[in-house]
């Protein structure tokens, strides 16, 4: 299947979080939703992993699986060594102190009627860790860590502050318990360039400081190459390449991943850029297309990518891919050239 | 149209007029915790054919702008003045039955999020022939023909079936394919398209802004692209605004401001985007603080505390928008440019949490 294999799987007792095999499906009125078929990654301790892909690709559906938001219809989820998918509510419940999330809109993620401070503090609350006075020196040491005044903040309300402080204080929370995985899904697509670099810079402090894992979804390649370690493309619900970010997007092997690369606009207006346009539209989850699900709108497909499903195998140093005819290699012949844009340079 | 305002009753030979020329517009809101000057005098003037880049960040008056520009505003909690000049003839005081006569057939909008901007209950092929109907007087099978040929135009697959769809039943990318297609219907010469990618994928915000320069080239019009993405703007935009607090703080030639950038803030923003050429862990120039509160802003340059080459002078003293002496296409606001001599290097770091 394409985007399953395990080639690119360390091994099992260096890794934090091993994903084997996950599969999501949803049962609708219309047919199952395939939103993820057969992934595997893993993540070693510290290591930030980027999920990247458009809507729909199945990186979110990822995410929740991870922290079994809902459980996956198959598949194997360890955290340091302890399968997630075979506990009991009580026990995950008690496991996901270890996993924390942090969501896109940073303003409904917080209760609107509750205090900053109370916010932060609710974790801690639940778990009953530490007393009163411990608690409240926590939340200030945290809010302090992600840049918020501690005393001007604690006693306001989510309303009184910016999307970007908002963001801030869901960081705080998210980390209160000192969790070992974080999982960040589009943390920064609804702020502004300025403040997305302040988040992006404050995700790679609170790493350093609390020693996070950290699993990074987001649609954004450049914000997803400056966070991660490892970044993992998806496309309906498999994944297509995983590399160290500088070498994977520096030759980039999968056709789908050398599409994306080349659509980001760039602020350079002398850049000669040739975008690659995407011929169609993105196959329905609920009938995806045989073999590679990609070859419906890939250049260089052949008969035996609507046969076989290619899986992911090594191309270069801890680069893998999942592609019948990568771009690592002479086009098959015949092929049929890319769309290409040029955009001209006024 | 009318021959009322001096500027209508003289011929204009074609090209001359700009098609929009906007005079110190100002639009401040009333709000319970005071006047909010959301556009604070701005002025610029646009070319049929051409395209004006309007960029800056959440809260900067752009959108304001735009729809102020489009008579879109609440009349009964905003305050204007100035000018907005359309074709030679001053548009900025029309009622809106005057103003539903210009918009779809003279100016058009985009807005940014195609789920929203269409009517969820009314099957495409009808919110697009609505307007040929109204302003064009077409009967139903022109307009459906002509419906036809705008979807087909703007590369939706099999438009003859898709007449028939409800937006819900299309993808992002296709929703806003289909604004755009009821924006073009009865042939505007201005089109305003506010942040019309930012709720798009990346490569469908390829195919989208491709989609724009095309159309704009082909039906001549002059085009507003706003935006908060300086990368949007540098490839598709002729000249580019970048506003700020309210006010456009650097406006030049979309070459020329990013060769010779004179506004700190414009090198902020650009220097803030996290480059795909850059390596992995770069740590990224953030601008500090936030846009000011505009109920009260703050004296002064409006940028000023957030400046990393702030001076005494920048806190009290307000900079006017200038042209550049070696460059008159460019101007700027700001009284230690950069590339100056008086410019004293950065006294501050980049980054204040």
């Amino acid at each position: 299947m394409a985007g399953s294999g395990s080639a690119h799987l360390r091994s099992p007792e260096h890794t934090l979080l091993r994903v084997e095999n996950l599969v999501v499906e949803f049962p609708t009125k219309g047919g199952k939703v395939h939103a993820v078929s057969n992934i595997s990654f893993d993540l070693l301790p510290g290591e930030t992993l980027g999920l990247v892909g458009e809507s729909g690709c199945g990186k979110s559906t990822t995410g929740r699986a991870v922290m079994q938001l809902p459980k996956p219809t198959n598949g194997s989820v360890v955290l340091d060594g302890r399968e997630l998918t075979e506990m009991s509510n009580q026990e995950l419940r008690r496991t996901r102190l270890q996993m924390q999330m942090i969501f896109q809109d940073p303003i409904s993620s917080l209760n609107p009627r509750r205090k900053v401070a109370d916010i932060v503090a609710e974790p801690l609350r639940i778990w009953k860790i530490g007393s009163d006075a411990e608690q409240k020196a926590k939340v200030s040491e945290l809010l302090t860590a992600v840049g918020i005044d501690p005393q001007v903040a604690s006693e306001r309300r989510p309303h009184e502050f910016s999307g970007g402080q908002c963001q801030r204080i869901s960081i705080a929370r998210a980390v209160a318990t000192e969790p070992k995985v974080i999982i960040c899904d589009e943390p920064v697509s609804a702020l502004d360039v300025s403040v997305q670099a302040q988040i992006l810079n404050l995700l790679e402090d609170m790493k350093e400081r609390y020693g996070l894992t950290m699993i990074f979804i987001a649609h954004d390649l450049a914000v997803v190459k400056n966070i991660s370690d490892r970044v993992a493309v998806m496309y309906l619900g498999r994944m297509c390449e995983v590399g160290p970010p500088d070498e994977l997007y520096a030759n980039p092997a999968h056709p789908y991943t050398s599409a994306l690369i080349s659509s980001i606009p760039l602020p350079d207006p002398d850049a000669e850029q040739r975008v690659e346009l995407l011929g169609g539209e993105l196959p329905s989850p609920l009938d995806p297309p045989s073999g590679c699900r990609f070859r419906t709108r890939c250049p260089r497909a052949q008969e035996i990518c609507a046969q076989a499903t290619p899986g992911l195998a090594a191309i270069g140093p801890d680069h893998y891919v999942a592609c019948h005819f990568p771009l690592t290699e002479p086009a098959p012949v015949p092929v049929a050239q890319p769309v290409l844009a040029d955009r001209p340079a006024d | 149209m009318t021959t009322t305002t001096p500027e209508a009753a003289v011929p204009n030979p074609p090209g001359s007029t700009p098609l929009l020329e906007v005079r110190d517009l100002v639009t401040h809101f009333r709000s319970p915790r005071g006047l909010v000057q959301a556009v604070n005098g701005v002025s610029f003037s646009l070319q049929r054919g051409r395209t004006l880049g309007i960029v800056g960040e959440s809260g900067s008056g752009k959108s304001v702008l735009s729809r102020s520009i489009m008579g879109l505003n609440p009349r009964s909690t905003s305050i204007r003045s100035g000018q907005v000049v359309f074709e030679g003839r001053d548009i900025s005081d029309l009622d809106d039955s005057a103003f539903r006569e210009l918009w779809g057939k003279q100016m058009s909008m985009v807005f940014q999020d195609p789920m929203t901007s269409l009517n969820p209950v009314m099957r495409v092929g009808r919110q697009i022939t609505e307007s040929l109907r109204h302003h064009l007087d077409m009967d139903r099978d022109q307009a459906k023909q002509t419906a036809i040929e705008l979807l087909r135009a703007v590369r939706i697959p099999e438009p003859e079936r898709r007449l028939r769809a409800y937006p819900h039943e299309m993808s992002g990318g296709m929703r806003q394919r289909v604004v755009i297609a009821i924006a073009l219907a009865c042939g505007p010469k201005l089109l305003m398209a506010d942040e019309p990618t930012t709720a798009l994928d990346v490569t469908v915000q390829a195919q989208v802004l491709d989609l724009l320069d095309e159309q704009r080239r082909d039906r001549f019009m002059g085009m507003i692209l706003v935006t908060h993405d300086l990368g949007v703007v540098a490839n598709h935009a002729d000249e580019i605004a970048v506003m700020y607090a309210g006010r456009i703080v650097e406006k030049a030639p979309t070459s020329v401001l990013f060769h010779h950038m004179k506004m700190p803030y414009t090198q902020a923003l650009l220097r803030a985007i996290p480059r795909i050429e850059m390596p992995s862990h770069t740590r990224l120039d953030a601008i500090g603080g936030r846009p000011p509160d505009l109920v009260n802003p703050p004296a002064g340059c409006a940028f000023s505390p957030r400046c990393p080459y702030a001076q005494e002078r920048c806190f009290v003293d307000a900079p006017a928008l200038q042209v550049d002496p070696a460059d008159p296409s460019h101007s700027f606001a700001c009284h230690f440019p950069l590339e100056s001599p008086d410019q004293v290097p950065p006294a501050k770091p980049m980054e204040v949490a």
